[in-house]
């Protein structure tokens, strides 16, 4: 680190805040039903969650050297400004879904951010379509039917295997396995994502002429990339973590156990065969089977369609921010500059809409009450309604609406 | 455009059939280490029965295979 220019700073520093939003908003993905089932008090998981991500983050030496995955072609003229402008589309979008609740993968976030701002800076030559296909679309898809139906068929096979038994006997042993697997999936994550941050301040230092191409990242780097990954877990995305836990589905303790191992298995199972999914969309997707899996288990489907209609936006939503981005930063200095107060701005009123309707570790449990939607009313006429009123959290993804907008033509 | 369908359908597979094996015998392991309900003929569920020696041993083993294939999951995160 001899000369690191401002514009690399500023870089780093917007890395290092991706990372943080990162953190805060897959936290839900380990422990939200490790939270809803009472595995775990809310600021013990989230503590656990912290700390294994910080130790996943010094596990593997193997580095993200491609931190796009292939995806952007790094040699075509990948500037810091391109980075920047990539990583600002992928904050705002991260911001924008927590502040609805809504589990969306960060990576495609960084993957749409890179590809908006690489895209307006460098033109169509700088990605490459067919791996977005592959790496971000067909995944997407698949991962949360693959996790689904491993933790229905789960589901289904421990609540056969122990009936007879009283469920307040079984909980506390599901209880147990499920703090095994939730740290399982924490463990990953930190192995996973925040390499995926030390990747993208590698590559801006290389850009930069800081380092040599090809360099493993510096220790600094690996350190402040895992912290920020870790302190982002730490504060907690409760509105995630409460869509994840009670949204979607009410979780019993088997329900949980079977969903985090089905989470845990697909997760290290794509990863170890070369198939990678999103952690995201695999732990809501499991969450989903396990609720189908119960017999009287209701999915509030008005819940998981909007959380699908975000994923579906993830990417087009991230390269839209990141394009403008890159555009204004393509002017100059000032257009950097400007990035950066605009950034700063949307993070601020994001930030203050979402005082206005606080989750906290204290009310995280409770469900937000709010009248079924449509496909749950018809669902429940079809199928008799198990015990309990039925209601979907729809308050939250109301008001992140407006400020959608907003957001976009920044 | 090439798709990798095989590697796909792996990760279908190994899912599926590690997580319910998984589950199922951690659910085996509950249910030798619980107590059995049991159900009167006039409808009133009374205390179960202590699960037996033999119920727990197994339950045991069954919680020290989840434990092994939790040490694998860990081997697969750090050796990747």
């Amino acid at each position: 680190m001899e000369h690191i220019t401002l514009l690399i700073g500023i870089v780093i520093v917007t890395a290092l805040v991706f990372d943080f939003t990162n953190g805060f908003h897959d936290t839900a993905n380990a422990m939200a039903t490790t939270i809803s089932t009472g595995a775990l008090r809310p600021k013990t998981a989230v503590a656990m969650s912290a700390v294994l991500n910080l130790v996943g983050a010094f596990l593997s030496v193997e580095v993200a050297k491609t931190i796009s995955g292939g995806i952007i072609d790094e040699k075509a003229g990948i500037r810091p400004e391109v980075i920047f402008a990539g990583l600002v589309g992928a904050i705002v979008w991260n911001l924008l879904t927590w502040l609805a609740g809504l589990p969306s993968s960060s990576s495609h976030a960084l993957f749409g951010g890179l590809i908006g701002a690489t895209l307006v800076s460098v033109g169509t030559g700088g990605v490459h379509g067919d791996a977005i296909v592959m790496k971000v679309l067909i995944p997407a898809v698949c991962a949360p039917i693959v996790a689904g139906l491993a933790a229905m068929a789960a589901t289904r096979l421990t609540y056969r295997l122990s009936r007879g038994r009283d469920e307040q006997d079984t909980a506390k042993g599901y209880r147990a396995g499920q703090i095994a697997s939730a740290a399982l999936v924490s463990l990953a994550h930190g192995t996973n994502d925040a390499q995926k941050t030390m990747g993208v301040i590698t590559l801006a230092l290389v850009t930069g002429g800081v380092i040599a191409p090809h360099s493993d990242p510096p220790l600094w780097v690996v350190v402040s990339a895992g912290l920020a990954i870790a302190l982002g877990t730490y504060l907690g995305g409760w509105r995630i973590i409460q869509t994840l836990g009670k949204g979607l589905t009410d979780i019993k303790p088997a329900q949980g156990f079977a969903a985090q191992t089905g989470a845990a298995t697909v997760i290290l199972a794509s990863s170890h065969i070369g198939f990678a999914l999103s952690t995201t969309q695999v732990c809501s997707g499991s969450i989903m089977g396990s609720g189908l899996g119960r017999k009287g288990g209701v999915v509030r489907w008005s819940t998981a369609g909007r959380m699908v209609i975000a994923w579906c936006l993830t990417l087009p939503a991230a390269g839209l921010v990141a394009g403008g981005a890159a555009f204004l930063a393509d002017q100059g200095d000032w257009g950097v500059a400007a990035v950066a107060v605009l950034g700063l701005g949307v993070c601020g009123a994001i930030w203050a809409a979402s005082r206005r309707k606080p989750v906290t570790q204290d009310n995280v449990n409770v469900p937000d009450a709010e009248p079924a939607g449509v496909v749950t009313a018809a669902l429940q006429a079809v199928a008799p309604p198990p015990a309990g009123p039925l209601a979907a959290p729809t308050a939250s993804a109301a008001q992140a609406a407006a400020p959608a907008p907003a957001a976009a033509t920044s | 455009m090439h798709i990798n369908w095989e590697a796909l359908g792996q990760v279908f597979g190994v899912s599926l059939v590690v997580t319910v094996a998984l589950v199922g015998v951690f659910t085996l392991g509950i249910v030798g280490t619980s107590p059995r309900k049991q159900q009167q003929p006039d409808g009133t569920v009374t205390a179960g029965t202590v699960p037996t020696a033999l119920g727990r041993t197994g339950a045991y083993a069954c919680f020290a295979l989840c434990a092994a294939a939790v040490g694998y999951g860990i081997y697969l995160i750090v050796a990747k």
